[in-house]
């Protein structure tokens, strides 16, 4: 695959680009970048020659942002067991589709991904049929049932780049305290999916007035809090690297703050519906806006904007869980929690920039360079000489978010309908360009 | 006229809603106050009851509500049907209005779960319960007693005890009456009930004491005994001690109030025998006004233009 992209924008955090350039890709490989003064002096010789390279792809990329392929550390592929919701295949095209050419998959699979057999066949299927590139997460604890470390030595080996019971917090504090000692080891993160099911309870939205008036039983906003707490003291204690998922009260972002203020060696992702949308979108008993976390209120979402306006929060992630429309079909108690994700977070996100909550460079840094740099991936940027991932952006596109059309299995969306702006139109992934 | 062909919550209803089923429902009880109890109104109509829960006074409630209006009723009994074979609630709806339902009454143990199948179907939807959202007819029947024997509704002090968190009955009775216009105060430990509540513009008292001083309506909720293994009371005996309509607590109240329970009772726990049985109460008439509230709506909703 050899392409030209000329005439765009390059927005590349990694390496503080920002200004016209032209990206010339060879063999899938990124060859050349060019920018300012070099891109100035090649034009002129152009003209003079009037003459490009053969055999090249030429893509006109005026008016067009030109960024690396964006990393998407929390996913939900389902894949083995469930793959009447997803599959590896599905999955990774929603994920280009939305600009991602890096997906992170949660390992809540049947079998749970808590063996190098499973992360193997995991990687397995995702380079014969996957469309990104695919980084399995591994379970902390044993079928994640909180009990016994998974062997997270040996899953590493074989390919997870960071280990989570995500769906199923780590209730007893002494193996939480373990995963984050052992994992020391290995110099991976641990991510806490941060809910004390002992104060949630079995509730299925937020808890407060919504909730009351619908008859459905509330979470507290502390049902997150004194887990993230807990665990931001027991990194504290460990030393270990604690990466906090889908962060979705103002609470969370306080502790969070404060933690980073003392030097604990924390992270922090919020997903776009925690910032998009608030417990308002339940009523009507909308099974598409159940998620857990839930939605929360409208103080929330404004926290979550200043947690990832200060870098409180690092990264964007869409914690991207598909569910069949039949299951969505249940009333609202009995339908699984999830937003399908993938291709509204890239819409939703430059919405913060548009709000001025975010510059582009700051929002490319959430989706790009800093899950790289939590997750130890020599990825998230344009530099000559790695791999061709990179997405184009027409930010000024204007298009309506319409379910039925995801490429996603999942059309569990409180988004459809909704008028977006911004969608890439060429994704360059493994050798292949996808043209939007 | 009604402007839903549903009854999905009391939430949805207007004043003149709630007026209009209450008028119609004095009517109906002049009917079924009579030798021959039956109208010919919905003759040719099919009433479904769906009752995934058990029931006993609801259910016979509305199958002679719907036989007085001369529907045709079936029971849809839900241990013996396909739903214990994995069937969904759509496909079980979907399956009974193809059957010829023109009324399906529904009582779930899920919230919503009428809103959710009345957006699939023609039939008229009526809850009869649902989780721990709404109880509307309960409310309903409330009201028109309440309003039957006392004239009016609006200005009144009415106090509901008990457990307030789960009780869908508590909650359409708060909807309704502060719609029609009463002063509503809630009573009970804090552990069932909700913080966020007071935004109803109701009162909370955890104080019984308190909460029923100078009040005109008592209404007792059932208190559910699984609840204090939850934990959400230490015992009974403690609830009865502080939340028990006794009599001694009963002489705090006006000299003519009435009160007001939708059974099935807890004699002992939430009230005693002797007011139970006693003078105020009006537990039985409850019961009767419900078969007139519940043709009142099932008439108005056959009105409703599809």
């Amino acid at each position: 695959m050899n392409v030209l992209i000329k005439n765009g924008h390059v927005l590349d955090p990694s390496q503080g680009i920002d200004g016209p350039g032209d990206i010339l890709i060879e063999a899938g490989i990124i060859k050349e970048i060019k920018t300012g003064d070099a891109l100035a002096r090649d034009e002129g010789a152009k003209r003079e020659s009037g003459s490009g390279a053969s055999g090249i792809r030429t893509i006109d990329a005026g008016g067009l942002l030109i960024v690396p392929g964006l990393i998407d550390m929390h996913v939900h592929l389902r894949e083995p067991g469930f793959e009447y919701k997803e599959t590896i295949r599905t999955g990774t095209l929603a994920a280009v589709k939305g600009g991602f050419t890096t997906v992170c998959c949660m390992p809540n699979t049947s079998p749970v991904n808590d063996h190098a057999s499973v992360t193997e066949f995991i990687i397995r299927k995702a380079k014969q049929e996957g469309h990104c590139t695919v980084h399995p997460i591994g379970a902390i604890t044993k079928g994640q049932r909180g009990e016994e470390l998974a062997e997270i030595g040996t899953m590493k080996s074989e390919g997870c780049i960071a280990f989570s019971d995500d769906g199923q917090p780590v209730m007893n504090s002494t193996v939480m305290r373990r995963a984050l000692e052992y994992s020391k080891a290995f110099n991976v993160p641990v991510i806490s999916h941060s809910e004390d099911l002992t104060l949630s309870e079995g509730g299925v939205m937020n808890e407060g007035l919504i909730a009351v008036t619908l008859g459905l039983r509330g979470i507290p906003a502390e049902a997150e809090q004194v887990m993230i707490f807990r665990d931001i003291l027991l990194a504290e204690l460990t030393g270990g690297r604690l990466h906090i998922a889908h962060v979705s009260t103002a609470g969370s972002v306080n502790l969070v703050r404060e933690a980073k203020k003392r030097g604990i060696n924390v992270t922090a992702e919020t997903c776009p519906h925690y910032f998009s949308v608030t417990e308002d979108a339940v009523r009507g008993y909308s099974t598409n806006a159940k998620v857990n976390p839930p939605l929360r209120t409208s103080r929330d979402v404004e926290a979550i904007k200043e947690g990832l306006t200060d870098g409180t929060i690092d990264v964007i992630a869409t914690d991207h869980a598909p569910h069949h429309a039949d299951e969505k079909s249940r009333p609202f108690d009995m339908a699984p929690f999830g937003i399908s994700g993938l291709e509204t977070a890239l819409g939703l996100s430059l919405g913060l920039v548009e709000e001025g909550f975010l510059t582009r460079n700051q929002l490319l840094e959430r989706l790009t360079v800093n899950p790289a740099r939590i997750l130890g991936l020599g990825k998230g940027t344009l530099t000559a000489g790695s791999e061709a991932e990179l997405v184009v952006i027409d930010e000024k596109r204007e298009y309506e978010v319409k379910a039925e059309e995801f490429l996603s299995k999942g059309r569990n969306t409180p988004f459809d309908g909704r008028v977006l702006k911004g969608m890439p139109v060429f994704t360059i992934c493994k050798g292949k360009i996808y043209e939007w | 006229m009604l402007n839903s062909k549903d009854l999905l919550g009391i939430k949805e209803l207007t004043e003149q809603e709630i007026l209009l089923i209450l008028d119609t429902a004095a009517g109906f009880k002049d009917i079924i106050g009579r030798d021959i109890k039956k109208v010919p109104t919905l003759r040719g109509k099919t009433t479904v009851n769906l009752f995934f829960e058990p029931s006993t006074r609801t259910r016979t409630s509305f199958e002679l509500a719907a036989k007085r209006l001369s529907t045709d009723v079936v029971n849809f009994s839900v241990p013996t049907s396909s739903v214990v074979k994995g069937e969904s609630l759509l496909d079980t709806v979907l399956t009974v209005q193809a059957l010829g339902a023109d009324f399906i009454i529904i009582r779930h143990s899920s919230s919503g779960a009428p809103h959710l199948i009345s957006r699939k179907l023609r039939a008229s939807i009526i809850n009869a319960g649902d989780g721990t959202n709404e109880h509307p007819t309960q409310a309903l029947l409330d009201a028109f007693t309440i309003k039957e024997k006392k004239g009016k509704i609006g200005g009144l002090d009415i106090a509901i005890v008990g457990d307030i968190a789960h009780s869908r009955v508590a909650k359409s009775n708060i909807y309704c009456l502060t719609k029609l216009g009463a002063n509503v105060r809630l009573i009970g430990p804090p552990t069932l009930i909700p913080k966020e509540i007071e935004d109803l513009g109701v009162g909370v008292f955890h104080n019984m004491e308190d909460g029923i001083r100078d009040a005109d309506v008592l209404m007792m909720l059932r208190i559910q005994t699984e609840r204090q293994d939850k934990g959400f009371f230490p015992s009974t005996e403690e609830y009865s001690k502080n939340w028990c309509l006794t009599s001694d607590r009963i002489t705090l109240v006006k000299d003519n109030a009435i009160v007001m329970h939708p059974g099935p009772m807890n004699r002992g726990i939430e009230i005693v025998s002797e007011i139970a049985d006693g003078p105020r109460s009006v537990i039985l008439e409850q019961v009767t006004n419900g078969i007139a509230v519940r043709m009142a709506v099932m008439y108005l909703l056959a009105g409703v233009k599809r």
